[in-house]
Order: C-alpha cells, then sequence, then structure tokens
C-alpha cells in the first residue's frame, strides 16, 4: 500500500499518519441534543467493509491532510483529495465563511 | 453424542487398535428451528460462552452458528500469550479471573490445551517506564496478582543474551509475571467446543448471519445461509466483525477494525524461555513447543478487514526485534499473516446489553482477546443467562463512553490505533 500525495506523487506508508473515518462531522454545540451527538462524534463508527474515506497525514513530507478513499478489504487506494478540498467539515466552514 | 474421555487409559487403548477408535470432537450438527440462546460466531469467545452457558446455566438448548470453521479465525492467528498484569480496576480482576481459568482449563476441559506459565517480561528501559512498571506491578498486587520488579542483574538471570547495552535503549530491568505464558491457541478453540460438544451445544459451522429476525424490535432469531434459526437470545461473539454484524441490527459502535500482523520463524533449539516484551518499541517474543519464534509489535494503523498487513510495520516489527535480541538476525521467517482486530475507542472491550432486546454483544477485545477467553466466556454467559453483568465484568458497559466511565489502560483517548 502507497499513498499517492497531490503533492509529493506516490509515497511510502511510513510517511503519513492515519487520523481514521472522514465522515465524522463535529456537531454544533450549541444543538440542544448536543451531548450525544458530540459523543456519537467522537467515538461511534460506522466501520464499514469496502470503500472508507479516511484522514491521512503527510507528516514526513509536505504536511497535508489528505482524505484518502480505500477499499478497507482490499487496500486498493481509488481517490487521493487534499483535505481542504474534500473533508466535509472543511466544506462546511467555508460556507459558513462565505 | 457423549465423547470420549481423555486419559492415559484411552491413550493406551488407541494405541494397541492403531488408533482407530477416535471419534470426531464434536458433532457436525445441523441447524434446528430454534433455540433458546443462538451465539453468532464459533471462535475461542463463542466456544467459550456455549461452554460456561451450558455447565453454569443450563439446562439450555444452545447453538454456536459460525461463518468459517471451528479454529480458523482469531482464536487460530493470534501469538498464544496469557497473562494478567494489567493496572486499572475495571481490568485486573477480569484478567486475573481469566488467568485462575487458564490454570485449570485442561482439567475442566479434559483436553490438553498445553498451558505453559513460562513467564511475562515486560522490560523497562528508563527511569520513567521503571516508575510506571512499578505502579503497575503494585496495582496487580494489591489485586492478589504476581508480579516481580527485577532490576537489570534479576533480567540476566533469566535472559542473558539480550542486547543490554544497546546505545539509546538500555535494558534497565523488567516487570515480571510468572504465572504469565502461552496457551496453545487451536487447542484452546477445539477443548471447547468439544466440551460444548458434550453438554449438548450444536455447534453449526460454514453458517452466516445474514441478518436478524425482528419482532416489534426485539430480536428473536437470525437470518443465516443456512436458512432463519429462532432464538429467545442472541449473542454475538465475533470480534473484528463486530461492526459488520451489529450493522446489520442497525448498532454502530464505538469500534475500528485494524491489522495486527504476527511472525513465526522456523524451528530452533530452545532458545527463550518466556515471553520477552521490548518496552522501548513494541516488540513481543516468545518460543513455540515446536521451536519456532513467535513475534509481533504494533497495528498497521489503519482501518482494515484484510487480514494481511503491509511492509513499514514488518520492517518497525524486526528492528524492534533486531535491537533488544541482535542473535535472532539469522533465523529465517517462514510465515506471517495478519488478523483484524476490533480497536475499540478506549482500548477495552464491551460484555453488555445492548439497547436492542434480546441481542447480546462480546466485542471490542482490540489485541488482547485471546488471553481473556476462558473469563469472557464465563462473564459472557453469565450476562446472557440472567441479563446482569458478571461482577468482574461490570466496567465493560457499551455506553460507558457516553457517561465518561472509560477504561483508558494506555492513556491515550479515543484513537483506535493507538492503543
Amino acid at each position: 500500500m502507497r499513498i499517492a500525495c497531490p503533492h509529493c506523487g506516490e509515497r511510502s506508508l511510513d510517511e503519513f499518519l492515519y487520523s481514521g473515518d472522514a465522515t465524522v462531522t463535529r456537531p454544533d454545540f450549541a444543538s440542544p441534543t448536543a451531548m450525544d451527538e458530540y459523543v456519537a462524534y467522537t467515538f461511534e463508527r460506522a466501520n464499514p467493509p469496502g470503500l472508507h474515506r479516511e484522514l491521512w497525514y503527510h507528516a514526513a513530507g509536505c504536511h497535508a491532510w489528505l482524505v484518502v478513499t480505500r477499499n478497507v478489504s482490499t487496500h486498493a487506494i481509488t481517490k487521493v483529495e487534499l483535505a481542504r478540498d474534500a473533508a466535509p467539515a472543511a466544506k462546511a466552514s467555508t460556507k459558513d465563511a462565505v | 453424542m457423549p465423547n470420549t474421555r481423555y486419559s492415559i487409559f484411552s491413550v493406551l487403548r488407541e494405541s494397541l487398535r492403531g488408533h482407530t477408535g477416535w471419534g470426531p470432537a464434536w458433532r457436525d450438527a445441523e441447524p434446528k428451528t430454534d433455540y433458546d440462546v443462538v451465539i453468532v460466531g464459533g471462535g475461542g469467545h463463542g466456544l467459550a460462552t456455549a461452554y460456561y452457558l451450558a455447565k453454569n446455566h443450563g439446562p439450555l438448548r444452545i447453538a454456536v452458528v459460525e461463518k468459517g470453521w471451528i479454529g480458523g479465525g482469531n482464536v487460530g492467528r493470534n501469538t498464544t500469550i496469557v497473562r494478567s498484569n494489567y493496572l486499572l480496576p475495571g481490568n485486573i480482576p477480569f484478567y486475573e479471573l481469566s488467568m485462575k481459568l487458564w490454570e485449570g482449563l485442561e482439567q475442566d476441559l479434559n483436553y490438553n490445551a498445553m498451558v505453559s506459565q513460562r513467564g511475562v517480561l515486560n522490560l523497562y528501559h528508563s527511569d520513567a517506564q521503571r516508575d510506571a512498571f512499578a505502579r503497575r506491578g503494585n496495582s496487580m498486587r494489591l489485586h492478589g496478582v504476581d508480579a516481580e520488579l527485577l532490576d537489570q542483574a534479576g533480567v540476566r538471570k533469566l535472559v542473558p543474551f539480550l542486547n543490554f547495552d544497546n546505545a539509546r535503549f538500555p535494558v534497565q530491568g523488567g516487570l515480571l509475571q510468572r504465572r504469565g505464558g502461552t496457551v496453545r491457541h487451536d487447542a484452546v478453540a477445539w477443548g471447547y467446543a468439544r466440551a460444548a460438544d458434550g453438554l449438548g451445544v450444536d455447534i453449526i459451522q460454514n453458517c452466516e448471519v445474514k441478518g436478524f429476525k425482528r419482532e416489534g424490535g426485539r430480536v428473536v432469531g437470525v437470518e443465516t445461509s443456512r436458512g432463519t434459526i429462532g432464538a429467545k437470545k442472541v449473542a454475538i461473539s465475533v470480534a473484528g466483525s463486530s461492526s459488520r454484524v451489529t450493522a446489520m441490527a442497525g448498532l454502530r459502535l464505538p469500534i475500528e477494525s485494524h491489522v495486527l500482523q504476527a511472525f513465526v520463524t522456523e524451528a530452533i533449539k530452545p532458545f527463550i524461555d518466556g515471553v520477552v516484551t521490548f518496552g522501548a518499541g513494541h516488540f513481543y517474543i516468545s518460543q513455540s513447543d515446536k521451536g519456532g519464534l513467535v513475534f509481533g509489535g504494533d497495528l498497521d494503523g489503519y482501518n482494515s478487514y484484510a487480514q494481511r498487513g503491509n511492509m513499514p510495520v514488518v520492517e518497525d516489527v524486526v528492528e524492534g526485534g533486531m535491537a533488544l535480541m541482535p542473535r535472532i538476525g539469522r533465523v529465517r521467517l517462514l510465515r506471517h499473516w495478519g488478523g483484524i482486530m476490533d480497536m475499540s475507542m478506549d482500548g477495552s472491550p464491551i460484555i453488555d446489553l445492548t439497547p436492542i432486546e434480546g441481542l447480546y454483544l462480546n466485542a471490542g477485545w482490540c489485541y488482547g482477546g485471546f488471553k481473556a477467553t476462558p473469563a469472557a466466556g464465563y462473564c459472557f454467559a453469565h450476562l446472557i443467562a440472567r441479563d446482569a453483568p458478571h461482577p468482574v465484568a461490570a466496567a465493560y458497559r457499551l455506553d460507558r463512553f457516553a457517561t465518561g466511565r472509560a477504561i483508558d489502560e494506555k492513556g491515550m483517548g479515543p484513537q483506535p490505533n493507538l492503543h
């Protein structure tokens, strides 16, 4: 398994740090059910077989956060994007800023 | 079917008959239409659960349904180490119960599981690590578990061939649990299967659960590749695949599945007595009775259901091995493989009721499931039979993350790949 970083090209796995499921989004702390939502956000994961969108950090490279789409049953990587563009949390905050 | 009781006499009798009289160790059961309890997953934990349910809480009609075959999953993929050297109050009494059950297991099951209390030695390499180990050792002793803190001379007596004067990570000493050791893992699965079968449990292999049968919210059975099986209670014991199975009931778990690799070398003459762990990296090693060196290290660190890992962790593990005992460098690697771990958010397991009536969960064993096999079965059986947790497993609640009662032995926070 090697990850094709959009900045650095295909690199060895040991240059990257893994940070889990990229599809969870930080809830609104002012929501009336914020407590339950934060428990789900912090601890609960779908953990599916097959395709998984996940966060990787190119720690020994360009320091970019990436969203990698990978089949966790075969380790085949189908897509690597910059988290800045792809992460749902990033999208939400950009929308807020606009 | 009452199976033959194994003894010196049965071995002698069969040796005179050319070993033609041994029957199968358990029946190849066909699924019936309904049971009192259906256990999903015929691994070590599932079989132990069935055994203790039948033995301590019977009479009950019990079935174990297994997607593959007995002994083909994580119970045959671990590195066979047993120990109870934990720090936190939620963990120690549970793992010590497990240790005590290991100590009586072979007599209880009438099966040679090769329980070998050859000692588990955790090495420390700095003053801070020594203090942390002393604290853990004291915590164990306060709970009545054996622990000895050794200095460097004490370690030299046990394992003189380590690289004691490594410039970066000198071996300063170690925390020794003499009652820890290894157990032949396949024999654990086979022994529990045979003993459970002897008590009337149906072990149904090649039977994959495809869904749950529900009635007004309650789980009343399982849909399988071999038809629908009704059950008053359904117990999930499928570590590695827990999230996939509970997803069929609409339940999300505080678990990520990760791959852990293990390695075995060609067989060599006896050389390492016990289990030795390197505290400066993550490397642990023991020698099997066949002579192979069995070792492993860290998780690969990313979600996986693939049962195989990648080269960076292979390199990291052998670097750890070479730093600790350079003499293993010339031994050739025979096999290496991966197993899928239920990595929970605090590094501790879950044995609890679920929000769904009739559905029970045993999951989240991280990479400590094998040593827990007897106690997990014992406590899960208690939970299923009585709808209340066994006192030593009472902390392993599913809702502990929401209530702030996480049991984070390593203090890593909700990062499954760091536990």
